[in-house]
């Protein structure tokens, strides 16, 4: 097989329909989609998809460019390498939330990879009220080091002001 | 023996009770147990996930490295025609499935639940399994039901704080 691997990426201001649009528009073209994150972000809809096409980069870009703009949203394509079935076991889930601040995520992330984690998977929000924002910040990946070294990080990090949760991932397979 | 693979359409199928405890039973267990130490890593096996739809699993997740943390560990246990009588607590977790390869997810399952089942004479026992122990429990019962962990799996992003009542057959 000939196809390639694509990553797209596309962003605007969330509204109903987008991911009808631009994945007709795939289909129609041709493509097989692989995994794909999509998600509203502060009003915004991204998304992120694996895209297999048999054409050039600027052919799939030409493929989504009328949906993209009649939408009003930014497109970028870029050829990627790997695949499918490339899927990694996380064995450790953190938790980290505190009253909104510049540096949090550079602070806890800083930590625990110098403690030896790999992130997998990283999703944060921010909610409470406008005047006093908190931060929530979940994280899985794998503690390369062990979990007693993430949480002795942890340890550190919650001294500057957040509070923060580990625990292991114990995967149950039947 | 073999693993059926989702999208296999038997993996749907509901099993029906055991009525005959006889040797030809005796030796589809020892099968169904072959299978499941052949197994990768699995602590338990349902019999239809080898297309038998007769009520019958197994598990065992005394081969585990480390027990995890609040889980019993009732050593091997064979359940015929088991019923889950009582529910307690829920937790999430993450589960894979030998008939759905490289996909993991996270499903709420209880804590601790009570169950009775008959052994391979015929002889009904009554257990209580906590924890994680309780999980592969609840997996292999739902695949009696046709019922994979594919259909119980709750949002990646919304998991965190969700609180849902554990029901039998819930969110099919």
């Amino acid at each position: 097989m000939n196809d390639h691997w694509y990553m797209l990426t596309l962003v605007g201001r969330d509204r109903p329909g987008i991911v009808a649009c631009v994945s007709h528009a795939l289909f129609e073209g041709g493509c097989h989609l692989g995994e794909t994150s999509m998600m509203r972000l502060g009003g915004n809809f991204t998304i992120m998809m694996m895209v297999q096409f048999p054409g050039s980069t600027h052919a799939l870009e030409q493929l989504v460019a009328g949906e993209a703009e009649s939408l009003s949203l930014r497109l970028h394509v870029d050829r990627v390498e790997g695949g499918l079935h490339e899927h990694v076991e996380p064995d450790v889930r953190i938790t980290v939330y505190g009253a909104d601040r510049p540096g949090i995520v550079a602070h806890v992330t800083g930590a625990l990879a110098e403690a030896g984690l790999d992130i997998f998977d990283l999703i944060s929000d921010v909610g409470g009220t406008e005047q006093a924002p908190i931060y929530i910040l979940h994280i899985e990946g794998r503690a390369l080091e062990g979990i007693p070294a993430l949480a002795s990080a942890l340890e550190i990090v919650k001294g500057r002001g957040v509070d923060a949760q580990i625990a292991p991932i114990e995967l149950m397979v039947g | 023996m073999d693993i059926l693979k989702y999208p296999d359409e038997r993996l749907k199928r509901e099993s029906q009770p055991v009525v005959v405890f006889d040797d030809a039973l005796r030796a589809f267990v020892v099968d169904l147990e072959e299978t499941l130490r052949a197994g990768s890593g699995g602590v338990g096996i349902a019999a239809p996930q080898v297309g038998c739809f007769d009520r019958i699993v197994i598990v065992d997740i005394s081969a585990m490295r480390k027990l995890p943390k609040g889980s019993s560990s009732s050593g091997r246990m064979l359940l015929i025609n088991s019923e889950i009588t009582e529910w307690e607590g829920m937790v999430m977790g993450r589960e894979g499935c030998m008939s759905v390869p490289d996909y993991t997810g996270n499903v709420i399952r209880a804590e601790s639940i009570r169950f009775t089942a008959f052994d391979e004479f015929g002889e009904q026992r009554e257990y209580t399994c906590e924890g994680f122990e309780a999980r592969a429990v609840q997996h292999e019962v739902d695949h009696l039901d046709g019922l994979l962990f594919l259909d119980r799996l709750v949002s990646r992003r919304s998991d965190l704080f969700r609180r849902k009542v554990y029901k039998k057959g819930d969110e099919k």
